[in-house]
Order: C-alpha cells, then sequence, then structure tokens
C-alpha cells in the first residue's frame, strides 16, 4: 500500500530547506546588515573558471568589481585582481540557531566580497539577507500558524464538544472574522500599535496580529469533526463507563482532528509567511536594517529598480520552493485522510 | 518676493516632486491674429534663441488644481499653474539669475530711506481679454488682498513693520508704495503677485464672492490674465487646456511677440513613477522634479530626449532631535534623553560621524550635494563660504562624546555601547516621512554610521501628516529626518524656519521666548538683515546666522538633491533652473524646433 509515504518525502524536502534558513548564519556568507557603500544596487558576481588569459583553474574565481568611472550604478572587472573562492571561511559573528557563536562560513572570499544575488541600495549581500530574511518570514509563519491552530482548536473543540449557546455564540463570532477583510484588518491593527518598536517587538507583533485573525477557519474545522466523533459508538461507551469530558476530548476526540489540523497546518504556514511578507512589504512589518521576504521585496515599489535591477526580484523566488513543499505536503497529508476513512468506513484495521 | 515659510506649505516642500512633464505637438498655422507690437506698447524683449510660433505643449501635473483665483490658491500645483503660465506680476524674480527683473513695472526707484517705492508701468498693456492694464487694476489687486475679509492666502506678506503696505496713485502708469519699516528683500515682495483685473472681478468683490471667484469651471469668457497663456478648457480629473495669450507683453530679439507655443496642456497624473511612464511613452513632452534613480532610467534610453541635470536646488534635508521644553507630559524616558539632546557637542559628535558623501552617493546616485548648512550652492548670493565642510571623522566624534561625559561598554553581542553617565545606553528613534523614499534611505544610512559610535537609532517611517503633528503638536519623538525646500533664494524665504516663534522652528517650534543664547542671536541677526536696505550689510547677518547654526548643529544638514529634468529633443530654450517652477520658468520662449515633424 501507498499510503503514509508521500508525506514524508515532502517532510524531508520541507525539513533541508528549512534547515538551511535556521542555519542562515553559516550559509551566508556575511552578516545582513553590513553595508558596502561603493557598491550600491551591485550586480550578481559573475564566477568564473577560465580567467583572462583562457586557462582553466580549478578553485572557481571572481574579479574584484569597482564603480565605472563617472557613473553611480555601472560597475566592471578589474580583470587584474581575481579572487579565489574559499570554503569554511572564517568571517561575521554570528550565532549558530541562535545559541552556538561561531565565525564560520560556508564559502567566502578574502580581498573581496562575494554577492551571489547581487546587492541592495546599500550594498548589503542579497543572498545573506535572503536566508536571514527567510528567518523572520517563516518563524512569523510557524508561530503565527501554531498561535492559529491552538485557540482553533481550543475554541472548535469547545464549541463542538459542549453545543448549545456556547456552540451558537462562538461560532457567530468565528463567522464574523471570517468574513472579515483580512488584510484592511491588518492594517487597522497595526496603526493602532505604538509606531517605534524594536525588530523582536515587530516581530511578535506580527505573530499576534496574525493569529488573532487567523483562529476562526481552523475552530469551524475542528468543531466540525468533534460535532461528528462525539455521537461515535466508542466516545459513547466511553461516556456510559463514566469518562470525565476531559478524557473524553483528550483520548478520543482531539486525536480524531489531527488529520485536519495537520492539513491545516500546511495550508496555513505558507498564508501566513505571506502575511508577513505583505506586512513588511508595506512597511508595517520589521524594521530596517532587519530582512525579512517582505521588505527585501519592498524597493520594488520603485519604478527605477523595477525596470533597472532584476535581482531585487530574487526575493519573491525564494518563497516559490517552500510554498510547494507545504502545500504538497497539505496535498499528501489529505489523501491520507481520505484512504484512511474509506479504509475505516469499509472495516479495514488502523495500522 | 518673500515667501514666509508656512506650516500649511510644508507638505509643498517636502513633498514627492510635482512633476511636470512634457508634450505632444500640433503643428498648426499660426493665428493670424496676434497684434503686432506696435509703438504705443512697450514691449519687453527677452534675449535668448529665437524660436518658431506653433505646437503644443504637454506636462503632468502631480494633482488638479484645486483653484484658478491666485488670491486662495495655496496648493502647489494650483500656484505652479497660476502664477507660472496664467498671471504675471509687476517686479518678477528671474529664476535663472536669481535677480529682480522690470515685468509689469517697467522700472521702479526705492527712495533713500528704503520706505518708497515708485514703480512705473508699461504702457499699453492689455489682459488676455483685450482689456487694458492700469494703475487702477494694480490698486484694486492691493486693496483686495489686504482685505480681510478676502482672506488672501499672501496677505501677512504685505504686513511690514506691523502696518499694511499703503499704495497709491500717482498717475495712470505711475504708483507708490510706502513701506512701515525698511524691508531688505522689498522689490522680492512683488513676485508671485499676480495683478488682478478690475473689469472682471469689481462686481464679485462688491458682493463679498471675490474669494470663490474663478473655480476651476469659471467660463473662460469671465476670466483674465497678464501671463502667457489664457483659460480655454478644464476637463475634470483629466487636464487643463491653456491657450496662446495674443496680448502678452514680451517679445524675443527680432520683434516676435512671445510665447511661441500655441497650447500648454497640463495632465494630472498623480504619481511620480506614472508621470514617468507617461513621459517615456511620449505622451509628455517634458518631465521635470525626477528622482535620481529615475532620471538615470531615462538616460539610459535616450531616444530623442535631452536630459538635464541643472544641479543642486534649493531643498535642504536634515537631521534634528528634539529640542523642546521639557512639559509636564513628557514621559521621564524622552526627559532622559532629551538631556543627551541638549548637549551641544552630542549633536556636534553625530553630525562628525555621518557620511555626507555616502548619502550623496546612494540616495541621490551623486546627483546632489553634501550640506554643512541651509544655504545650497544652488543659491548664488547667500552662502557662506568660511562655513567649515568637514570631513567625516569617527575620532573626532568619539572625542567630543567623550569630553561630553558618554562611555563605552561592552554589549550583550560583544560590540561596544555608548552609555550615558548614569550608565544607560544611548538608543533613540529617528522618525521619516514614509512617503519619502530618499529620507528613509537617509535615516538607514545615518543609523548604520552611529552603529559605529555605539549608538542604538532605530528608523521609523511615519505617514507624513502623523509625523508633522509628532513634530510640531505632540512633541513625542527623539530625533527626525525632513526637508525643506526654499520658495526663494532670498533668506527672508525661511525666516519661519530660523526665528524662535516661527512654526516652522522645528526642533522646538513657536516659542514664547527663545530657549538658548544662541536662538536669541539668530532672532536678533535676522530682524537685523531684515531691515537692514543693502544687500551686502544683509548678507553679514545671514552670514554670523549660518555660522552660529553651524555651531549648534540643532539642525545637522546632510544634502540637497539636484535639480533634474528632461525633454523631448526637438523642445527648444529647454533651460531647467534651481528655482521653482524648474522648467516652466520660461514658458513663454519654449519652442519645437519641427512644429511640423511633431505632429501627431
Amino acid at each position: 500500500m501507498i499510503r503514509r509515504r508521500g508525506w514524508k518525502r515532502w517532510l524531508l524536502a520541507l525539513a533541508v530547506l528549512h534547515g538551511i534558513v535556521a542555519c542562515a548564519g553559516f550559509f551566508a556568507p556575511y552578516d545582513p546588515a553590513a553595508q558596502d557603500r561603493e557598491r550600491p544596487y551591485l550586480p550578481p558576481t559573475k564566477i568564473h573558471l577560465v580567467d583572462t588569459q583562457g586557462h582553466f583553474r580549478l578553485r572557481p574565481f571572481f574579479y574584484a568589481v569597482h564603480l565605472r568611472d563617472g557613473s553611480f550604478d555601472q560597475f566592471e572587472e578589474s580583470t587584474g585582481q581575481a579572487i579565489p573562492l574559499r570554503f569554511y571561511v572564517t568571517g561575521a559573528r554570528y550565532r549558530l540557531l541562535g545559541l552556538v557563536p561561531s565565525r564560520m562560513h560556508l564559502f567566502g572570499a578574502q580581498g573581496g566580497r562575494i554577492y551571489l544575488l547581487g546587492g541592495d541600495a546599500y550594498g548589503r549581500d542579497q543572498f545573506s539577507r535572503i536566508l536571514y530574511g527567510g528567518q523572520i518570514s517563516l518563524l512569523a509563519g510557524l508561530l503565527g500558524a501554531g498561535l492559529t491552530l491552538f485557540f482553533g482548536a481550543l475554541i472548535g473543540a469547545t464549541a463542538g464538544y459542549y453545543g448549545g449557546w456556547r456552540d451558537g455564540l462562538l461560532m457567530r463570532v468565528a463567522e464574523l472574522f471570517v468574513a472579515l477583510p483580512w488584510l484592511y484588518l491588518l492594517f487597522a491593527l497595526r496603526a493602532f500599535l505604538p509606531l517605534a518598536v524594536s525588530p523582536v517587538q515587530a516581530f511578535f507583533l506580527i505573530i499576534l496580529v496574525i493569529g488573532a485573525v487567523g483562529w476562526a477557519r481552523p475552530a469551524r474545522l475542528v468543531r466540525g469533526v468533534v460535532l461528528s466523533a462525539r455521537e461515535r459508538d466508542f466516545v459513547r461507551a466511553a461516556r456510559g463507563f463514566g469518562a470525565t469530558d476531559g478524557y473524553l476530548l483528550r483520548r478520543h476526540i482531539l486525536p480524531e482532528t489531527s488529520s485536519v489540523i495537520l492539513t491545516q497546518a500546511a495550508i496555513l504556514v505558507p498564508q501566513f509567511v505571506l502575511a508577513e511578507m505583505t506586512l513588511s512589504f508595506l512597511g508595517l512589518g520589521v524594521p530596517e536594517p532587519v530582512p525579512s521576504w517582505g521588505n527585501l521585496l519592498a524597493s520594488l515599489q520603485q519604478y527605477s529598480v523595477l525596470v533597472s535591477y532584476w535581482w531585487m526580484y530574487v526575493p519573491a523566488l525564494a518563497i516559490v520552493p517552500f510554498f510547494l513543499g507545504y502545500l504538497g505536503l497539505a496535498g499528501a497529508l489529505q489523501q491520507d485522510a481520505g484512504t484512511e476513512k474509506i479504509e475505516r468506513a469499509s472495516g479495514a484495521s488502523r495500522w | 518676493m518673500v515667501k514666509m515659510a508656512r506650516l500649511s506649505t510644508i507638505g509643498i516642500w517636502v513633498g514627492w516632486g510635482l512633476l511636470l512633464a512634457g508634450a505632444a505637438v500640433f503643428a498648426r498655422p499660426a493665428r493670424g491674429f496676434p497684434p503686432q507690437s506696435s509703438p504705443s506698447e512697450e514691449l519687453f524683449t527677452l534675449p535668448g534663441e529665437i524660436g518658431q510660433r506653433g505646437g503644443r505643449l504637454v506636462v503632468s501635473l502631480r494633482a488638479e488644481p484645486k483653484t484658478l483665483n491666485p488670491l486662495t490658491a495655496v496648493d502647489a500645483p494650483s500656484r505652479e499653474v497660476i502664477l507660472g503660465a496664467m498671471q504675471a506680476d509687476l517686479i518678477h524674480i528671474n529664476r535663472a539669475t536669481q535677480l529682480t527683473e522690470p515685468a509689469l513695472a517697467k522700472s521702479w526707484k526705492v527712495s533713500a530711506d528704503g520706505l518708497q517705492y515708485t514703480l512705473t508701468l508699461r504702457k499699453g498693456l492689455r489682459f488676455s481679454d483685450g482689456q487694458p492694464l492700469d494703475a487702477d487694476d494694480v490698486l484694486f489687486t492691493f486693496r483686495v488682498c489686504l482685505d480681510e475679509s478676502v482672506h488672501a492666502t499672501q496677505r501677512d506678506q504685505l504686513i511690514v513693520g506691523g502696518k499694511p503696505i499703503t499704495v497709491r496713485k500717482i498717475d495712470a502708469q505711475t504708483i507708490i508704495f510706502q513701506l512701515a519699516k525698511t524691508y531688505g528683500a522689498g522689490e522680492r515682495l512683488f513676485d508671485g503677485r499676480a495683478i488682478l483685473p478690475r473689469h472682471l472681478l469689481e462686481k464679485p468683490y462688491a458682493e463679498g464672492k471675490l474669494s470663490q471667484a474663478w473655480t476651476l469651471a469659471t467660463p473662460a469668457n469671465q476670466w483674465a490674465g497678464l501671463g502667457p497663456f489664457r483659460l480655454k478648457e478644464y476637463v475634470a480629473g483629466e487636464k487643463l487646456v491653456l491657450e496662446r495669450n495674443p496680448y502678452y507683453w514680451k517679445q524675443d530679439a527680432k520683434g516676435n511677440r512671445l510665447p511661441y507655443l500655441d497650447e500648454l496642456v497640463f495632465l494630472f497624473v498623480p504619481n511620480a513613477d506614472a508621470q514617468v511612464l507617461r513621459f517615456q511613452s511620449g505622451e509628455t513632452d517634458l518631465i521635470s522634479r525626477l528622482s535620481a534613480e529615475n532620471f538615470s532610467v531615462l538616460s539610459r534610453q535616450p531616444r530623442g530626449l535631452t536630459m538635464s541635470d541643472a544641479g543642486p536646488g534649493l531643498e535642504y534635508n536634515f537631521l534634528f532631535f528634539n529640542l523642546n521644553e521639557q512639559g509636564e507630559k513628557t514621559s521621564p524616558d524622552l526627559a532622559r534623553k532629551m538631556k543627551w539632546f541638549r548637549e551641544v557637542k552630542f549633536r556636534q559628535a553625530v553630525s562628525a560621524a555621518i557620511d555626507r558623501d555616502a548619502i550623496v552617493r546612494l540616495v541621490y546616485q551623486g546627483r546632489g550635494a553634501a550640506l554643512w548648512g541651509p544655504v545650497t550652492s544652488g543659491n548664488r548670493r547667500w552662502g557662506n563660504p568660511s562655513i567649515p565642510h568637514p570631513a567625516r571623522s569617527l575620532e573626532k566624534a568619539r572625542a567630543l562624546l567623550k569630553e561630553a561625559g558618554f562611555t563605552w561598554t561592552t554589549g550583550p553581542n560583544g560590540e561596544s555601547e555608548l552609555v550615558d553617565s548614569d550608565a544607560k545606553p544611548i538608543e533613540f528613534s529617528i522618525l521619516t516621512s514614509s512617503s519619502n523614499a530618499d529620507r528613509t534611505k537617509m535615516a538607514t544610512l545615518i543609523q548604520d554610521d552611529l552603529k559605529q559610535l555605539g549608538m542604538r537609532a532605530q528608523v521609523v517611517p511615519m505617514e507624513f501628516r502623523s509625523l508633522i503633528d509628532r513634530v510640531t503638536q505632540t512633541k513625542e519623538y527623539d530625533a527626525c529626518v525632513l526637508g525643506l525646500v526654499s520658495f526663494d533664494t532670498d533668506p527672508t524665504a525661511d525666516l519661519g524656519v530660523w526665528l524662535s516663534s516661527g512654526g516652522t522652528h522645528l526642533w522646538n517650534p513657536a516659542q514664547a521666548h527663545p530657549a538658548t543664547a544662541w536662538e536669541a542671536e539668530i532672532d536678533k541677526l535676522m530682524e537685523q538683515q531684515l531691515a537692514a536696505p543693502k544687500y551686502e550689510q544683509r548678507k553679514k547677518y545671514f552670514d554670523r546666522v549660518q555660522e552660529i547654526l553651524a555651531e549648534n548643529q540643532a539642525m545637522i544638514f546632510l544634502a540637497s538633491p539636484d535639480i533634474l529634468a528632461g525633454a523631448k529633443n526637438s523642445l527648444g530654450n529647454f533651460h531647467p533652473v534651481v528655482l521653482e517652477p524648474y522648467v516652466l520658468w520660461n514658458v513663454e520662449q519654449l519652442y519645437f524646433r519641427n512644429p511640423v515633424e511633431n505632429a501627431r
């Protein structure tokens, strides 16, 4: 049988992607806020294997780049100055996973900076910023989804299990939240909050804002599952044996909702990553100089950047593998849940 | 003319570029109608390239003008259209030479005490509807301007030394203006003050409806002016079409009556990027107030475009700290920070640490100039050359901070951290306007500069109106990056910024008494320069003002952007200047070299 295989592959792919972002300090060659004021909007560094004399070199190298005389955005390579690419170099300080202090970077160079994906208006390395930016955006998505699902499950289970007026009240409130135009609500909420906030505060504010508006949909789904589970024979039997509400919910009912919650999680994470990006894109998210995928894209609001510097679009591509991963995972989980249901209905054993 | 810096107009100065763009051209046979200059007319002859008649110039305007009434116009688009193309003044500031020159008045005399101005009008002038102009129109204009019930926006400027200017008619051509107090920039009072047609506006004035007269919906035959163009058609939300004024009072060196163009069309295009797109597609013929980025985008596609960099304009950008008095409502946190900000060595250290060259390079792509004082190099007559231009020096900044009692400790992540005498870390936020990408960029660079001194600064982009509210009303902020654009080169233009009682004295606005000795000294010097009749004397006073500003660093001046503009190659006499209106200042001389080829 092929069930319960698909999602593992997706999960593995996602774990690898998240691992790279989580260890951004190691994979990124530079500090994301380090400016190089001599090189604004530097195009991606060209990596060479063959030098100007036509000699092939085993170690990839690049040429130092400087502004063309009299220009402020045209660069040229100084072909006399070849800088070899090195691996496991010592560079800017960082803390691996936020804990282990280190100075080791996967790659780098001595005597010049390498810009794999170009530089921004302040000459900051776009590649490093995308990796570090991912930490903010993905963490916001994951924490936001966690928060949402926690409240969603709690409220949905309460409404579904107890029913009656509690159900009515909670579900009407949930409908209200579903019907709200969430983007405008985010604006309004953000506008009420203080403007001068540190990046850390801003980050948690975003998560709170995201969580506050997102709980309604999972709550409704969980309620539906709980409603049907509560009337199942084994639940009735357990209640007949004198099981308490808490025990019933914990042991019999909530496990029934697990597939719904997992699928929801896989759908909500990318949705909330996008919400963070929207807020940051519009200048309501984490402030400069901390990168996030949203504020990396913010410079594209300018027409001149849009038509002049193609590498400023790259952060938009960074999210694509993550979204594919999450949506693939959600699809696989849903399929699994479906197969499971059919099997159970036809009397097949669970394991 | 003196344009007082009023708070309500900060929006205009600080704003996004009001872009003018260029035009589609229709070759039309020159109308037979313009009366040739007759000996009874005293036309003003302009030097410059001789142009060709005909054509239609299309430019874009950031917003729809709110009115065509020069008395009540406050918004930048209205003023641009009215003063730039539709109306004329008695004495005009030549935007290229920055000096006053005769306009409707062919000459003027100032009495020895500087109190009396005698102006002689040109003979034989006519409004755009053919009615003659005489001294009674001038008298009428000043009477309604000074009438409080009209609510003319420029009324304040006609009150000199506490008393309104009195105007007397000697004969049909001669008028005497009497001032209560000597006013150094007196001639400039007349610039931008449109002379109104009595025959059209006397009736609404008598009915008390003058301030409602001349809206955009006014029929063209109810409107008349002395500018190069007159009203033709207004299409709400889309465009304003002006046609050539056949009675205009200027001619070129060959005796051809100006203007050359048949039509001038203003398209309403609200967004700077959209204006660039219209210009690129050829819908408009010229564009001004370009950002450096858009300028280089257009320069890279030179298909028939002339791009022009007129050098630094009169915009000065600066960082300032909150130097207000502590009130009861001041939070203890802000009060603690204000103690640092008041320390002049702290401000000097911040100034020394700022990399102004990087600002010019990264924010303006090199199309700008670093600033150490409010007078930019675009202002030819008022800069003080002895103001020092120290290069960036972190060592000097550290020495100044040390002298002021600040010390360094090691922060949690191993970086050095600046602390005050109470061992509190130096942290503050810098406000910028979220709609102005340039200033946000400056603040981000300053943040990085100050990090190297161990200061933790945060950039807070904020909606412009709430920013101004914070700075001038609630006064709850630490520091702010802002910019001002002087309307005129004369220091009187920014009186409200330098006087401690001024509303735009941003670091501590509208003080009842000057808070510091140096602010009191600036107040005195500004009054003195205002009263001095001679330029040399006035310059000496204002030089001292600039020195005091440089010593005290209440405003830490950063940089000034170049005035950037572009036009189709076929547009002749296209000479952008650093004074507003940057391109249309010589609209009467603009012409198309090949009106037939340009026809579409």
